[in-house]
């Protein structure tokens, strides 16, 4: 057993990026749900602290807003939290009676916190009875591609979910990294010549905006 | 369960699966037809075997005997 399992069994580990995703089966407000139903597609996984509370109430809605332009990228969401499938689909009428908010996506009843302990969504720092607001992206193949943590106190920001999809779908296509504050349209940034040859034609190469031979960029 | 709700009747999902397995079909294909997303095909396609409505074979998922009363019920 690696150091990486080891810790995950015990609960208290943190999944990796750029390793498999932690397997799963949970109950959703969808039915039973295994995370290797999503193989193919992307997956934003995300956990919030509990059901109604008014952070999460607005992240839920924000979420719902931006499910069709994932959708558009191949992408599904899926929420969790330490709450039961009752209270889950209570909240979600909720939201939909007081805010006429469809939320269309399924949430997992984390009740026994497995699937919490799997991915390291509690931060007993801040609670041990709820997960805080972390996000992680798993690529088609189910691999971790991105992780975000934020506090019980502060709501995610969409666009960067959204922003953080794009720039890895972009880095998959084109084999190229994105700069600070990359939007789609911006120039990409080539990974850095390996050898002190390609470093020459990289800096001679046409079409490439260099500042160094380590630091060029180029339109796609 | 992603295809029966508590009170017994089936899920909107199930009943799209189900109605695109008039013909055996690919999971691509049933999630097409279906207009489902693939975790819903894939969960539900496992439960309706469990049920021993569907049968998959050769990368394909046909209607069981049972399966086929369940879609005729739904259906009449």
């Amino acid at each position: 057993m690696t150091e990486q399992q080891g810790n995950v069994a015990e609960g208290h580990g943190m999944p990796r990026l750029g390793m498999p995703a932690p397997q799963f089966e949970a109950a959703t407000t969808h039915g039973t749900i295994r995370l290797e139903d999503f193989k193919g597609s992307w997956l934003v996984l995300f956990s919030h602290p509990a059901d109604f509370t008014p952070v999460c109430t607005t992240e839920f809605i924000a979420f719902a807003e931006i499910q069709d332009q994932l959708r558009d990228m191949n992408c599904e969401l899926m929420g969790l939290s330490i709450d039961s499938t009752y209270s889950h689909i209570a909240w979600v009428r909720n939201i939909k009676e007081k805010m006429g908010v469809t939320i269309d996506y399924p949430i997992i009843a984390d009740l026994n916190k497995e699937v919490a302990s799997l991915y390291g969504m509690i931060m007993p720092g801040e609670s041990v009875t709820e997960t805080s607001r972390c996000v992680f992206v798993i690529d088609p193949a189910q691999v971790l591609r991105a992780m975000i943590y934020y506090p019980l106190t502060t709501g995610r920001n969409m666009d960067e979910i959204l922003r953080l999809m794009q720039a890895l779908q972009t880095t998959d296509e084109h084999t190229v990294a994105t700069p600070a504050n990359w939007r789609p349209g911006d120039q990409v940034i080539l990974p850095p010549p390996a050898t002190q040859d390609a470093a020459e034609e990289r800096v001679n190469a046409p079409g490439l905006e260099c500042k160094d031979w380590y630091f060029c960029k180029k339109d796609l | 369960m992603p295809c029966i709700n508590p009170d017994g009747t089936l899920t909107f999902a199930a009943r799209d699966v189900l109605r695109s397995l008039d013909e055996p079909r690919t999971e691509a294909q049933i999630q097409k037809v279906a207009r489902q997303p693939v975790y819903k095909v894939r969960s539900s396609l496992r439960e309706m075997e469990v049920l021993g409505w569907v049968s998959a074979g050769d990368d394909r998922y046909a209607l069981t005997e049972a399966g086929r009363e369940v879609l005729d019920r739904l259906v009449g």
